[in-house]
Order: C-alpha cells, then structure tokens, then sequence
C-alpha cells in the first residue's frame, strides 16, 4: 500500500548517486546493458588480439611478436571471443529481452541475475590482468594437458585460465538456473510453452545446456588446479599413471555443448528478426522448437569428434562420426524453415535484415566444413590445420557474430531509444561480410595445403603466402566495419532520431511499451492469446501499428529493491579464486590466508543476502 | 504448461510413511552390505559364488532402488509436478550416459572390444 | 515528460501473483540447481571409476578402506534424510515443537557425517596415503571432499533454518524455506547413496 506521502516519482528509486545505482541494480534491464558494454569492450581487445596475430601472419618468417607471446594471443583472442564476448552478448540480450519477451516484471532472481554479471565482469578482469603481468594463458583456449601442466607450463599463465574459467563458469551456471526458472515461470497469462517467441526457446535450450556441460568443465578445471597446485597428476603421465586422455574427454564432454550454447541465442535471434522484415510469421514453428531439442540433446552425444586424431579405435570413431552426421539434420531443418520463412514475404531491407541473411549464408558454409569434420578419416586431414580455424569462425564469426549484430540493429531503439543510422549500418555489414569472407575463405585452402593452426609464423615457398596475405587483408576490412558501427552508436547517441516504440512493426511483446522500457517494463500484466503476440493485438484492433503506449508513473509496482550483497559475493569468489593462486604460508592447510578470507566473505554476503527483504521497503 | 494441476502445501505424505521407507532404506543399506560380505567371502561355488559373480548388478540395483524412494517420496517427486521429475529425470539421463559413454571409451578404447570377449 | 504520466494503483502487483507453473520459483530453481549437480557427480565419479586401480604407489582400498565406520556414516546420512522430511512436516503443521525436535536431529546428523569423514580421512593419512600419494587416493579425496563440502554446506543451510525456527521465523506458510534446503539435503543423501557402493563396496570387490 503506497503511501499518500510518497512522491509516486521516486517511490521506486530513492535519490542514490548514479554510480551506486549501477553497483548495486538488480533490474535485468540495466544489468542486460552492463553486459552489453563490458562485452564489447572485451570484444574488441579480442579482436585487437585477433588483429595482431593476422599482421605476423601476414607474411612469411616475420617477427613481430615473439612465439612466446604468439602462444599468449591466441590462447588469449579464443578465450576472450567465446566466454568473454560472444557468450555474455548473448547473455545481453537474455537480460534486457526474455522478460520482455514473456510478459514479466523481471527475471525470477533479479540478485542473483546481478551476482552472475558481476561474478562475470570480473572473472573476465581477472584473466585479462595476467596481460598486464606478461604471463597470459598459453595453453590454447582448451587447454590440453599436458601442456597445461606444472610441468610444463611453470609459470602462472595457465593458472589465470584455470581459476578464470572456474569463475566465469560460476556466473553462467548461476544465470543458467536463473533464466531457466524464469522461462518456465514467469510467462505472461496465455504465454503458453508452445506461443513463447523463438528467441525464448533457445535462450531455454541454451541454459539447459549450460546447467548439463558447466558443471563438466568444473570438475575438470578443479582437476587442472589440484594437479597445477596440489601436487596432483589427474591429466600427467607420470608414476601415478594418471591420462592426458581424460582431460580431452571431459573438456570436450563441456565443448561441444558450449559451441551451441554459442550459437543457439544467434539462432534464436535470426529466428525472430525474419518473420518481422518478411512481414510473414515463422515458418514451421513447432519443427524450429523440436529442432533444437534435438540438437541439445545429440549434443551431448558427439564430443569425441574433436578427438579423432587420438586413436580412440574405430567403434568410437565411427560412434561419434555418425552422431554427428545425425546433428546436421535438424540443423539443416532450421535453415529451410528460414528461407521458407522468407520465401513469398515481403521483405524489409533494412540492415537487421542484412546481418540476418547473411548468418543464413555463412552459417551454412560452416555447416558444411562441420559435417566434413564429421568423417574421420577425413579430419584426420584437417585437424588442427588452418581448414578447422575457417570452420569454426563460419559458425561462430559468420554464425553467431553476424547474428548478435543483428540483433543489436534490431533491438538498440528499444534499448536506448534510438534509432542506429541505416545507411552506416548497412556499410558495416558490407564491409563485415566482405572483410570476414576475404579474412576466412582462403583457410580452407591454406589449411588444406598443410599450414597447422597455432604456429606463430611460416616459411615462404609452401604456396601459403597469397592466402595469408589476403586473410589479414580481410581482417583489417573486418576492423574497419567494426569502427563504422562505433562510430554509428557515437553518432546515435548524440543527434540519432528517437525510436517509437515499434519502429519494425514488430511481432512481440517489447515492441509493445516505450522506447527505452520503464523500470517495471509493464504497467499492466499483458495477457496473450496466440504466438506473435504483438501482432495478433494489431489484428484484434485493426491497426498496423499500435498508439504510441504512454509513460506511467509505476506508483503502487512492486520491484525488487537494489542490493550490495551480490556484488560482495562476486568479489568474495574472486578473492577465493586468487588466493589459491598466490598461496603464501599455509601451515599444512591447502587453502592459505587468502581463500579463507575469500570464503568468509562470500559466506557473509550471501548470509546477509538472504535475510535481506526482496522488496523495496517504501513501495509497501 | 499453465493447465498443470496446482501444488497443495498440505504434506505430501503422512509421517508413517516417511517411517516405513526410512525402514525400507535401512534394510536395502542392510542387504548391501551383507551381499557385500557374503560374496567377499564367497567360496568357488554355491550361493556365494552366485552373488558374487553378481555382485556389482545386483549392488547398483539395490542403490538404484534406494535413491528412487528418497526421490519419489522424501523429495516429493511422486506428489509433485511432473516438470520437476522432468528436469530431475533428464539430467540424470544426460548423466548416465556420460558416464556410461565415458567409461566404455576408457575400459574398452583402442581395442576392438566386442571381439576381445573382455566384456563378458 | 510527466504530462503523459498515468497513474497506476488499481492492479496492485503486490499480491501473490501465480507463477506460470503454479509453484514457487524458488522450488524450481532448487530442483534445476540439482539436475545441474548431476553432472558435477558424474564427471567426479566416472574419474573415480577410471583411476581406482592407480595405486601403484601407496595404499590402495582393500588397505584404507573400512566398511564399519562407512556404512555408520551411511546410515547417518539416510536417517537425516527421514529426520528432515519429518521436520518439514512439523513445519508445515505449524507444529514447531515437531520441526524444531526433527530438525535439531538432522543438523546433529549432517555434523556427525562430517565428524565421521574428518576422522576417515585422518585415518587414511595415517596410513600412509596423501591427498598426492596417488591416482586412487587424488580421486578419492577429490569425490568425497567434495560431496563432503556439500554435506558440510546442507548442515549450515539447515543450521541457520533451525535458529529461524527456533525464533518462530518458519510458520506453515514459510515452511518452503525449509522444504527448498531439504530438497537439497535428499540430493546429497542419494549422492552418497551411488558413492557408498560404488566407491567403496565395489573398489573392496574388485580383484
Ligand atoms: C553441422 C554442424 C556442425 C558440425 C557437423 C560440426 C563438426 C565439427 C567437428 C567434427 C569439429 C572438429 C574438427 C577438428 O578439430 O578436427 C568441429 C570443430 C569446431 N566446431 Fe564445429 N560443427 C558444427 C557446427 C558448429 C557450430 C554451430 C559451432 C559454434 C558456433 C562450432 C564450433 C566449432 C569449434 C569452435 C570447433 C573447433 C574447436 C577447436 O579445435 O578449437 N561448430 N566441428
Ligand atoms: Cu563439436
């Protein structure tokens, strides 16, 4: 019961300073741009990263960074792209999107949804402290042992990579029981399982398959730190016998999950983006959602094709061969209902539209070179050659980055209230489509000519030269499209054109309230009666676009009120984690002064937290 | 999903039935360990040298049947909604297989193993 | 800005709104939080299974093991799991003589388990074998340490839900906050219920 003294409009956020504001948030909105912004500067060390190691490329026996610090970049430029930039991108868009997309307030936890960010930002800080130490991970972005041992990795490269991840993996577990809970809770009246918007099913499919391999990864990453700082030899052939091999399988037992936790939210987002510009719902909806079931599910059936070189014998070779054929047929589902849903639209070509046509096209090419992949006597050819670099980056470069980018022209009006310039949208997609094709096209070729990936440079005369040349080439363009999309949000945020609230004629529920969202979202629960919600309330009043929603005043919402807890836990992980590092006197304990502090504070926080009300007080 | 039926918070189960399956559960613990010293001591033949050979079988039965009235009944999954022995059920599945899948590719890789009679 | 602002009290969102699957979040959640655990368990024990006969160096089971004292943390563990389910009943009765009785039981459960492990492992130690000694030993330690940090955690959780109790803080109508960490506490029983044979009884049987 709101009181007649309180000023309706601070009622929900009490006079606070800005920074404490973003501290300490727990609206999924704000924490949705938190990811967003820290993402992408991440992003773009990655890809500074990226464009090192193309200009030592360049040419034959160069010598612009030593192998040492070769070996740190593309450990580095791997580890950043996938954790660090393309899976909390995604998480942007799970954020500021899924309760939107569902009708809700928030998600089911709004502070555990600020831990996950937080526990997030600075796992990613950690591992990219080591940079400033000189002593980045080396290991390659999996790390196999035994490389990745005492033994042979002395220094504490590999322990950055080690405890990172483990950090990292605590965020994408937490938000993973987050957004499952609030998918299936959380919906709307009428938003039954089977009307939810595609990008809603892959973000649940996404977080199943985050809660079934995260885990995985842990154990093994808690392996990798007993054998690097407990003297003990899970992954090191030594007297103990312990085996390389199982680190290989439990890795890839997480791995190849987390490639489609990569792209699932890129084909969550495409799936949305065509319907809307082909003016024409998406074709074959319940054949998209088994689809990916399906995928998850196989996906847990074919990590060993990322080990055909071992020698695991043929009943294994073969198993996992025909496993991951088998995936390529509910893949191969998703893309004709794509086209099928453009097919006979009348398109909009505007530059979501662009990005998302061309993720159709080279998702598709990198689906190729994957079921090549999948015969092993033929991978035996193409394995850690220049060939897997180019598959990998046409699913995950021309799949999964192509489609976030979409995602980001189609959804930045709703998210900051203004409109992206289309013309330079449309020149950074030409030039990111021409720059990734020139940069990853001719891989394929120096990869099958022999050139092995990870090696810091080359000798003239193996016919590698040309391709090298027009791959940094390309990677440059790559560059300069990603400067023309800074330079259209610098622009955008100055003088863009206010967005309405449904610039698209859009088919869902977020295209229904302001452009940027109120804190509450909704003034009123929306309720929903078919798929496309937004659209079919279009249809019910007769209008192409709805009346621009008014703002309200919330009094009376009831939103969770912001909290410092989440952040102390965050920073109580981080310590634990560091201190196992920096061990100092430990007196026969195996954890030393630092983890136990760090314990202790995560223990207190989250003691506090939990007897913290979940509700603003004065909202009452 | 919404049509399922609504979750009472009245308890799921009376407290004697709590006390027969805690009663159960101490039995089965009971039966493992005596199979667990019968076969150990078992002789060549007879009904020792039966269970023993077993053994394991007839071990991952009797905790297979133990955790499945923890979860039915102490953890409410038969009173409960069907998404939450969904979500249970599946994980488990997921896990099994790993470590089936697992187990197999280390006990049995590099070798034709069907052919080596290993597994029988 | 504030001209279009509209007032907003009649749908007061301060009700219990319904959840889409009509059960509270929390419940889910908990129950996603242990389908995840599975996985944990798998990947530690499959590890177990794959390295119980590295003990080239060092004891191996048949040295360490000791069946007696297991199978008491067993049975501990097992009845802890009735102890807190009765406990849930009281709760959920409104009857806090019953829960406070039922609960102060499991707390005293979850204390001796980890009282039984610490004597275990110093036992072990004494014996000869490190957490380091070798493969068998490593993977052993790593499992049951880590099943341990949960059974040590549940015991604190539970802990801290007995002083709520204690102080009338667990009515029937908050008996979920009992319910969600009981959940948790079953789940690491039946843990221990797959790591009692198959770490123990099955590593002793094997040749
Ligand atoms: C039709 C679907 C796909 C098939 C059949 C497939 C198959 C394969 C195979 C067999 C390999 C191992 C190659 C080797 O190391 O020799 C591989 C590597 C890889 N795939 Fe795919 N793949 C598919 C889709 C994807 C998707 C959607 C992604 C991510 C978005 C992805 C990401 C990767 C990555 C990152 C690697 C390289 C891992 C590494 O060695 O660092 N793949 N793929
Ligand atoms: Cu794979």
């Amino acid at each position: 019961m709101a009181t007649a003294a309180l000023d309706p409009a601070h009622a929900t956020s009490p006079k606070r300073s800005v920074l404490v504001d973003w501290l300490t948030t727990v609206d999924h909105k704000k924490i949705g741009i938190l990811y967003g912004a820290s993402a992408f500067i991440f992003f773009l060390i990655g890809g500074l990263e990226a464009e090192v190691i193309r200009l030592q490329l360049m040419k034959p026996d160069t010598h612009l960074v030593s192998p040492e610090f070769y070996n740190q970049l593309f450990t580095m430029h791997g580890t950043t792209m996938i954790f660090l930039a393309v899976m909390p991108i995604s998480a942007m868009f799970f954020n500021f999107f899924v309760p939107l997309l569902i009708g809700a307030r928030d998600v089911a936890f709004p502070r555990l949804n600020a831990m996950s960010f937080w526990v997030f930002l600075l796992g990613g800080l950690f591992i990219n402290a080591s940079l400033l130490m000189n002593a980045a991970p080396n290991g390659g972005w999996f790390g196999y042992a035994p490389l990745s041992s005492r033994q042979y990795s002395p220094g504490v490269n590999m322990d950055f990579w080690a405890l990172g991840l483990q950090i990292l993996g605590i965020a994408s577990l937490a938000a993973g029981v987050n957004f499952f809970t609030t998918i299936l809770n959380m919906r709307a009246p009428g938003m039954t399982l089977m009307r939810m918007p595609m990008f809603v099913w892959s973000v649940l499919v996404t977080q199943v398959l985050v809660l079934l391999s995260f885990p995985v990864i842990t154990i093994a990453l808690v392996m990798l730190t007993a054998d690097r700082n407990f003297h003990a030899s899970f992954f090191s052939y030594n007297v103990a016998g312990g085996d390389p091999m199982l680190w290989q399988h439990l890795f890839w037992v997480f791995g190849h999950p987390e490639v489609y936790i990569l792209i699932m939210p890129a084909f969550g987002i495409v799936s949305e983006i065509l319907p809307v510009f082909s003016r024409k719902p998406l074709f074959g909806y319940s054949a998209m959602v088994f689809s990916m079931a399906f995928i998850a599910f196989l996906g847990f059936g074919v990590w060993s094709h990322h080990m055909f070189a071992t020698g695991m014998g043929p009943l294994a070779d073969s198993f996992f061969s025909l496993m991951t054929m088998l995936i390529a047929i509910p893949t191969g589902v998703k893309i004709f209902n794509w086209i099928g849903t453009l097919w006979g639209g009348s398109l909009q070509f505007k530059t979501p539209l662009y990005f998302a046509l061309g993720f159709i096209a080279m998702f598709i090419m990198g689906g190729l070179s994957g079921v090549m992949h999948a015969v092993a006597p033929a991978d035996l050819q193409q394995t850690d050659s220049y060939f897997v670099v180019a598959h990998f980056h046409y699913v995950l470069f021309g799949g999964s980055i192509f489609s976030l980018t979409a995602g980001a022209y189609y959804w930045w009006p709703k998210m900051f209230g203004r409109m992206l310039d289309e013309g330079l949208g449309k020149v950074h997609f030409w030039l990111m489509l021409i720059g990734f094709n020139l940069t990853f096209f001719p891989m394929h070729f120096v990869g099958l000519l022999g050139m092995p990936r990870r090696i810091y440079t080359y000798p003239s005369g193996l016919g590698f030269d040309g391709y090298n040349m027009a791959s940094t080439i390309g990677a440059l363009t790559l560059g300069v499209g990603f400067l023309v999309f800074i330079y259209n949000v610098i622009r955008t945020w100055r003088t863009g054109a206010h967005a309405p609230a449904d610039p698209w004629g859009g088919a869902t529920l977020e295209w229904a309230i302001p452009s940027p969202p109120q804190e509450w979202n909704f003034a009123v629960e929306p309720t929903v009666t078919e798929k496309d919600a937004l659209w079919a309330m279009k249809r019910a009043a007769g209008v192409k676009v709805l009346p621009e929603p008014p703002l309200v005043s919330g009094k009376g919402i009831h939103l969770p009120s912001p909290s410092w807890w989440p952040l102390f836990t965050s920073f109580g992980i981080l310590i634990f984690m560091v201190g196992i590092m920096v061990k100092g006197e430990t007196h026969g304990f195996p954890f030393g002064p630092i983890s136990v502090f760090g314990v202790l504070l995560t223990a207190f926080s989250i003691f506090k937290w939990s007897y913290q009300p979940v509700d603003h007080p004065t909202s009452h | 999903m919404s049509t399922q039926s609504v979750a009472h918070d009245q308890p799921h189960a009376s407290g004697g039935k709590y006390v027969q399956i805690a009663v159960i559960l101490f039995v089965l613990t009971a039966l493992e360990v005596a199979l667990f010293e019968v076969s150990h001591e078992a002789g060549p033949t007879g009904f020792g040298a039966l269970l023993a050979s077993h053994f394991v079988v007839i071990l991952l039965a009797l905790s297979a049947l133990k955790f499945w009235f923890v979860a039915m009944f102490y953890m409410h999954l038969k009173f409960d909604l069907k998404v939450l022995r969904y979500v249970f059920a599946s994980s488990l599945l997921i896990a099994v297989v790993v470590i089936s899948a697992l187990f197999v590719l280390f006990t049995y890789n590099r070798t034709l193993w069907w052919a080596t009679g290993v597994w029988k | 800005m504030t001209a279009a602002v509209l007032d907003h009290d009649s749908a007061d969102a301060h009700e219990e709104h319904p959840t889409s699957l009509r059960i509270d979040s929390r419940k889910l959640a908990i129950w996603t939080f242990i389908g995840s655990e599975c996985l944990f368990f798998a990947a530690l024990i499959t590890t177990f299974v794959i390295y119980r006969n590295s003990h080239a160096t060092g004891p191996g089971p048949k040295d360490v093991f000791e069946v007696p004292l297991v199978t008491a943390g067993t049975a501990v563990l097992l009845f802890s799991s009735f102890f807190v389910v009765m406990a849930l009943n009281g709760a959920q009765e409104g009857n806090r003589k019953k829960l406070l009785l039922w609960l102060s039981l499991t707390v005293l459960c979850g204390c001796f388990f980890v009282g039984m492990q610490v004597y275990e492992f110093t036992g072990f130690m004494h014996k000869g074998m490190g957490y380091s000694t070798n493969l068998f030993a490593t993977s052993f330690f790593t499992l049951t340490g880590f099943h341990g940090t949960h059974v040590a955690i549940g015991t604190l959780w539970l802990g801290t839900l007995l002083k709520d109790a204690y102080k009338g803080r667990i009515p029937p109508n908050k008996a979920l906050n009992l319910e969600i960490a009981a959940l948790y506490w079953h789940f690491v029983d039946v843990v221990w219920i797959i790591i009692f044979p198959v770490v123990y009884l099955m590593s002793l049987f094997a040749k």
